[in-house]
């Protein structure tokens, strides 16, 4: 994967960590929206341990796929042969993702803001971009309608921003009382998993706080990637680090998805 | 009825410069040979639709096709950038490239709409997001029950919908199965459409979640078989991973796009010669 450094000391990858911690927070039996590699990933990974009856659910249209291997696109063969059903495109976004029937949602971006929105539209200027990226895809409605949403996404200053270059997903807007006022069902970014720690959003203000660092790293570090004053919080944790058996599950479907595994 | 007809007789008949045309297909049975063809016809000032664009769309803007495309979703899907798509909108090369832009749920209901003979599609998705103010096609409107704000998406009514299907029978039914996407949208939306097969059966047989289009609402049916490559058909042949990540390199740099189109679709006469190039290449 892009960017994945191995940890020497402790024997795990920034992405490995990532994955793992996104794992733990899936509780078993809940339906969960899944993109393409890290989501992917972690998503199989809680269905390979501790969340064997986890409804995943592509936006191909396939409802309870259970892979074998990896997929490298959200519409691999793989995830229809082994979905419970597979239904139309128009389909899986009105009547299940809109429909309310999704407890998680995944997202990554290419930036996010203090407030949890997301871009992942164009960096610089919209008829002018320096970056024309992929798009928004299904994000601005799984960002809206799903029960929570989790996102994944690398620490850095380029990513971390003060201010995102276009608004693709709203995650609290610009703070308390928004969703509400957009009407947006779900509740929103409960956790941005990096490969530093974990960002949760402050129960008043709505504003990401720095609430767990992984093993050796530091709130400084994870303040010295953030383009905007990063709280911490006061009863700051440290992640528990990956235990063998998350890192043999989780090795084992990589391996078994050679191809699924590169993005 | 559809007729039966060859791929390239079919694009001619079907498609003229300046269509708006959607080529539909969701990761699995994507119509590239069709797409193909429309390059070596040379189709001009397209306006091209589909959520995904993908490879697909990727190879008719590089090769000058397309001047507006309509879209949710613009990249590589598991590998990256689409680099044609990125260099039309950033560098303007080969052209400059309108474009509008949806969410997938968005896009989804406006497909729906046009295959429902409605102006607009409706949805609760856009609020907060920077779309609204850059894409012509979304407004909002009060629902006269509750007074919820909710988004309208304008219709999608393509000139020419084309799919790839698993089989048609010899009246031109047409059986799909697998993740079948929004291809039956996109063939009811449109007011002309082309579906390319893998082979045509005496009987077709229903499967399990299978999508049997009739006849009578297609305008052509054309043999293509392995004319979904490098994307899959499920149950005939998987999706050709190896390719999306080579497709990162050629269609990086201009001349190593413009060598492939000439080499493999241009100086091809349909999708047996394509594959056939392809063959050689990897041999070569």
């Amino acid at each position: 994967m892009t960017g994945a450094t191995t940890n020497g000391t402790t024997g795990w990858s920034s992405d490995e960590m990532m994955a793992i911690a996104a794992a733990r927070r899936l509780a078993d039996g809940a339906t969960c929206f899944v993109g393409i590699g890290l989501p992917s990933l972690a998503a199989n990974l809680a269905r390979a341990t501790h969340a064997p009856n986890l409804v995943l659910v592509y936006e191909s249209g396939t409802i309870g796929a259970k892979p074998r291997v990896l997929p490298l696109s959200i519409g691999d063969g793989e995830l229809a042969e082994t979905a419970d059903s597979v239904v139309s495109v128009p389909e899986i976004f009105a009547y299940w993702l809109q429909g309310g029937r999704i407890d998680v949602g995944f997202l990554g971006a290419a930036q996010i803001d203090r407030h949890a929105n997301l871009n992942s539209t164009v960096i610089g200027d919209y008829d002018r971009p320096t970056v024309r990226l992929p798009g928004a895809g299904g994000a601005p409605e799984i960002a809206a309608s799903c029960r929570e949403t989790y996102v994944l996404l690398r620490q850095s200053l380029r990513s971390f921003v003060e201010r995102l270059d276009f608004r693709s997903s709203v995650g609290y807007g610009d703070g308390p009382g928004s969703r509400e006022r957009l009407g947006l069902p779900g509740r929103g970014v409960t956790v941005v998993v990096t490969d530093l720690g974990l960002l949760e959003p402050d129960p008043e203000t709505k504003e990401l706080v720095l609430t767990h660092v992984h093993p050796g790293v530091s709130a400084d570090e994870a303040r010295a990637q953030t383009g905007w004053p990063l709280r911490v919080a006061d009863d700051l944790r440290e992640t528990a680090p990956p235990s063998e058996a998350e890192l043999v599950a989780l090795r084992s479907l990589r391996t078994a998805g050679e191809d699924g595994a590169e993005r | 009825m559809a007729e039966v007809l060859a791929l390239s007789e079919a694009v001619a008949h079907l498609v003229g410069d300046g269509d708006t045309v959607a080529l539909e297909g969701f990761t699995h049975l994507i119509p590239f040979a069709a797409a193909h063809e429309l390059i070596r016809q040379g189709r001009r000032r397209l306006t091209l639709v589909r959520m995904t664009p993908d490879v697909v769309y990727d190879q008719l803007i590089g090769a000058g096709c397309a001047e507006r495309m309509i879209f949710s979703w613009g990249g590589n899907p598991g590998v990256g950038s689409l680099h044609r798509f990125r260099d039309a909108v950033e560098r303007q090369w080969p052209g400059p490239l309108e474009i509008e832009e949806n969410s997938h749920a968005g896009m989804a209901a406006a497909y729906a709409a046009g295959a429902a003979n409605l102006p607009f599609g409706l949805l609760r998705g856009y609020a907060g997001t920077d779309l609204a103010e850059h894409t012509s096609s979304l407004a909002w409107v009060r629902c006269p029950f509750t007074g919820e704000e909710l988004a309208a998406v304008r219709a999608i009514r393509p000139d020419v919908g084309i799919i790839h299907a698993q089989q048609a029978d010899m009246r031109g039914n047409v059986l799909m199965w697998g993740i079948t996407g929004v291809q039956k949208e996109a063939v009811l939306a449109s007011k002309r459409s082309l579906v390319t097969v893998e082979e045509i059966v005496p009987e077709l047989e229903p499967r399990p979640g299978s999508v049997l289009i009739p006849s009578w609402v297609i305008g052509a049916v054309s043999v293509a078989p392995g004319g979904a490559h490098p994307s899959y058909v499920h149950d005939y042949y998987p999706r050709d991973n190896v390719f999306y990540r080579e497709w990162d390199e050629i269609s990086r740099d201009r001349d190593a796009f413009r060598a492939w189109i000439e080499r493999h679709v241009l100086q091809v006469e349909d999708v047996e010669g394509y594959h056939r190039s392809l063959r050689e290449r990897a041999y070569a």
